[in-house]
């Protein structure tokens, strides 16, 4: 446990980076950017599973190992959505959500 | 110290996700994710997870925004700014993302957590390497696996998707 800085703060740190999170994936409307909004809302869940492991339950590591599945997860994640991106635009030259409504070659 | 550095590095995280997703240049919103990313590391650092820092590092610093760098390189203009999001979309944007902090960080001020008593584990990699593959009390070796599994069919199906499509000549 850190000295003079609660576990609140923490948390608050982390549910602000999760809402600007979700506010980028709402107000963007390209593809690359919106997978990066997605990738600072895991971040922010990832701060709040090891901050609880240390501060609530020091004597074990859940907290740490599930945040560990979570970066392998973002990580599996981010591979595939790049892959059907650069699919996306070598089909229709072009990757804002606007632009890609059909499914067809 | 411990307090300064912690709202530095909350500081950072705070400014740059901020920037990240309000810049109008796709590069520059990298960089700052990247810069965001680091922060995060940092503050596993100061919570005593080494390794769990060194694989923010590596994997989400080092791996996947160069991947996502690559990506913007491959499909954009380098000079290319985007067009100013349109006011509805901000409007929606900016009061779901208040409504939903004030929420959450009410919840959290109201509630008091009791800090746990039990001694601190020391997080070296012996103690890493015996539970993530153990079987008994404290092992993950069913959520690795899974994982691991996932991991293969997420590689699988990323080189199906990006390959190129064969003409139907040159077959046989």
């Amino acid at each position: 446990m850190i000295q003079g800085i609660p576990l609140e703060h923490f948390l608050i740190v982390s549910t602000i980076m999760f809402f600007i999170g979700v506010c980028g994936f709402i107000i963007r409307r390209n593809l690359i950017t919106m997978l990066m909004a997605i990738e600072l809302i895991l971040n922010s869940v990832n701060i709040n599973f090891v901050v609880f492991n240390r501060y609530l339950y020091p004597d074990q590591l859940q907290g740490q190992f599930f945040s560990l599945f979570v970066v392998g997860i973002a990580a599996a994640e981010a591979s595939v959505a790049i892959a059907l991106i650069i699919n996306i635009y070598r089909n229709m030259k072009n990757i804002e959500v606007e632009n890609v409504n059909e499914m067809k070659y | 110290m411990n307090v300064l550095m912690f709202y530095l590095f909350s500081g950072i995280i705070l400014i740059f996700s901020l920037l990240s997703i309000t810049t109008r240049r796709i590069l520059r919103a990298a960089v700052y994710l990247l810069f965001v990313l680091v922060a995060t590391s940092g503050l596993y650092f100061m919570l005593k997870y080494q390794f769990m820092a060194a694989v923010q590092l590596t994997l989400y610093a080092g791996g996947i925004v160069v991947l996502i760098i690559f990506s913007i390189l491959l499909t954009h203009h380098i000079t290319h700014r985007f067009k100013h999001p349109n006011l509805t979309k901000l409007l929606m944007g900016i009061g779901a993302t208040t409504v939903g902090i004030g929420l959450v960080i009410t919840t959290i001020l109201s509630h008091s957590f009791k800090a746990g008593t039990a001694p601190e584990l020391p997080v070296d990699m012996t103690v890493i390497g015996n539970q993530l593959l153990s079987t008994g009390k404290n092992g993950y070796i069913l959520p690795f696996e899974l994982i691991s599994i996932l991991l293969l069919a997420a590689m699988i199906a990323a080189i199906v998707i990006a390959k190129k499509e064969n003409n139907k000549n040159s077959e046989i």
